[in-house]
């Protein structure tokens, strides 16, 4: 068992992964506003994007409370270096095509939207609070990528095999959403967090589901990634937060 | 966002409306229609109406749909960049509720018996047009303020009256739009200020920002009521309720004081305050610019245009694959 400040800890680094999940997927989502292929979805996009946004504001600003080290939402976002940043890689992979898009969305909301699940149940107030809130707003966006997935796959010979080829190119980023380390297993063990292993025979039925809605075929798992979590990124990574953060960062010290 | 709809007509109208004056509709319905409108009477989408009223509110109702649509871009622009976590959720709320503007304006069109579909063909076509403020470029996060605080100001005080307008589809969409619109602007006047109380830095871009959107925003009022051919028809059918240049004349009386609050010059040297009329005078507008940039020769109208023909070709397939399930899913429940 480990000491009080090692589980603090641990917590505090599990709340930034959320908000960094939160905020990098948000973060790619926005870069294709007026790039939809029709204007619900341009509604449906942001929208969804802006409860990302949200998200990662609350994850922000309760490990902020959660550090006492008087560290904002915007010093979270703005002011960390790449390796600094734990998502997962699969969020900060460049946009392709709106089947990309959705890909996606469905590999990692199923999974999210089982991690939010279980964290509403977890002896930490603060984190089962933002849990409830943000599973409702996931389990909504979850329900929209997966009819589109459904629809690309199930729909004509060209969308069928772009999305297959979607479906093949992602799938490999999913083993890391299961990859247990330290923070998740102090998780599970003091703060009554998901157990992972029973997170993903849930996302394994779940998506399996979906992918036979669709039409397709489970994609043979190629490769494991990881590394997000550890700070690990793809070489996009740093130009994504470049660009995030230039701004703020070129005029230290004032307010917006 | 606005449109600067009533006073352009494409030539196919301009033929149109020539036929109308000499046509057989009917005198005594169009004597009826019009006592309706002078009673303040909402027409509603399946009342009868002069065609030319039809093709007028059409013309106008979808152009204003394609500026919010445009407008997007413009703003779009800075949302991957916004300073904050607060400026960016904010942004893209906006940005979205444009989404939703032009949703709902063009659904109040298609009451009038135009589909979605033919309006952004006309759109991508270059033949509808959009206001001419979406085609210049935003360089700095000031721009994302005068955009809100300038270019929003100016649309309400274009829209309030429009949630008078004589079409009842139009009038209610406007209510909601306005509604939205006000929120804009005074997310647009707190950056702005936020800006002009932070560093010289910060000032200089606040200050920037307005010498380069004072004038075009002023434009987005059309012409002046001299050179507004369309106006009066306008006003007559209760479409319209005040001329281009007294909207223009009450966004320079309401938004000067602002710019002093701010600390902000305007960038007129003819800009003062008349004792007498109880208005401000102000320069000539640049006419050359406004009837560049309306002819497709501003700074960004190539660049909008591209990204949203772009936008509508890169999501063929989409479209099609959604129809595609659409057909077999009813295919199957049929069978």
């Amino acid at each position: 068992m480990s000491s009080k400040a090692d589980k603090q800890a641990a917590l505090l680094a599990y709340v930034l992964r959320l908000g960094d999940n939160a905020l990098i997927i948000a973060q790619r989502m926005i870069e294709r506003v007026t790039n939809e292929a029709e204007l619900e979805e341009e509604l449906a996009n942001a929208n969804f994007a802006l409860d990302y946004i949200g998200q990662a504001r609350l994850f922000y600003s309760y490990a902020g409370k959660l550090e006492n080290k008087g560290r904002s939402e915007d010093d979270f976002a703005f002011q960390r270096d790449s390796r600094e940043y734990c998502n997962f890689l699969l969020l900060e992979q460049p946009n392709g095509h709106f089947g990309d898009a959705i890909v996606r969305q469905v590999l990692f909301e199923s999974f999210y939207v089982l991690q939010l699940e279980a964290l509403t149940r977890s002896s930490d107030e603060r984190l089962a609070e933002i849990a409830v809130r943000a599973e409702k707003e996931v389990r909504y966006h979850l329900r929209h990528a997966a009819q589109w997935f459904v629809r690309l796959g199930d729909g004509t010979e060209f969308s069928h095999a772009r999305v297959a080829v979607s479906l093949q190119n992602y799938w490999r980023f999913a083993t890391e959403f299961f990859a247990a380390d330290a923070v998740d297993e102090t998780m599970r063990d003091s703060f009554d967090g998901p157990d992972l292993k029973v997170l993903e025979k849930q996302w394994q039925l779940d998506v399996s589901e979906l992918v036979a809605d669709a039409s397709l075929s489970l994609p043979d798992t190629v490769a494991r990634v990881d590394g997000g979590r550890a700070g690990l990124h793809s070489e996009h990574f740093g130009y994504l937060i470049a660009e995030m953060q230039h701004l703020h960062r070129s005029h230290p010290g004032v307010t917006w | 966002m606005y449109t600067q709809g009533l006073d352009q007509q494409s030539s196919e109208d301009k033929k149109k409306s020539a036929r109308d004056s000499g046509s057989s509709e009917d005198a005594a319905a169009l004597a009826a229609f019009q006592k309706r409108v002078e009673a303040e009477e909402k027409i509603e989408a399946k009342d009868w109406m002069p065609d030319a009223y039809r093709r007028t509110l059409v013309r106008q109702i979808s152009q204003h749909a394609h500026s919010e649509i445009i407008g997007m871009q413009p703003e779009g622009n800075w949302l991957t960049r916004a300073p904050s976590l607060k400026r960016k959720a904010i942004l893209l709320a906006k940005v979205q509720d444009e989404a939703g503007h032009g949703l709902y304006l063009y659904s109040a069109a298609e009451t009038l018996g135009v589909s979605r579909e033919q309006m952004v063909a006309d759109l991508l076509s270059g033949k509808a047009k959009y206001s001419s403020i979406f085609n210049y470029p935003t360089l700095t996060w000031a721009d994302i303020g005068a955009i809100g605080w300038l270019v929003d100001g100016a649309a309400i005080m274009n829209q309030v009256p429009l949630c008078r307008c004589s079409y009842g589809p139009y009038a209610r969409a406007m209510v909601r739009v306005c509604k939205e619109e006000s929120f804009h602007q005074r997310q647009g006047f707190e950056i702005m200020l936020e800006l002009s109380r932070g560093s010289e830095q910060q000032k200089a871009m606040a200050q920037d920002a307005l010498d380069r959107w004072w004038w075009p925003s002023l434009m987005m009022f059309g012409p002046s009521d001299t050179d507004s051919r369309h106006s009066a028809q306008s006003m007559a059918w209760k479409i319209k309720r005040f001329s281009n240049d007294e909207l223009r004349q009450k966004f320079v009386d309401v938004t000067v004081p602002q710019a002093q609050f701010l600390g902000l010059r305007v960038p007129d040297d003819k800009l003062r305050w008349n004792d007498a009329t109880e208005h401000y005078e102000f320069g000539e507008i640049d006419w050359q610019e406004f009837h560049d940039v309306l002819a497709g020769n501003g700074p960004c109208n190539r660049e909008r245009m591209a990204k949203r023909r772009r936008a509508h070709d890169e999501g063929a397939w989409v479209r099609e694959a959604a129809e595609a399930y659409a057909l077999k899913q009813a295919e199957r429940q049929a069978a």
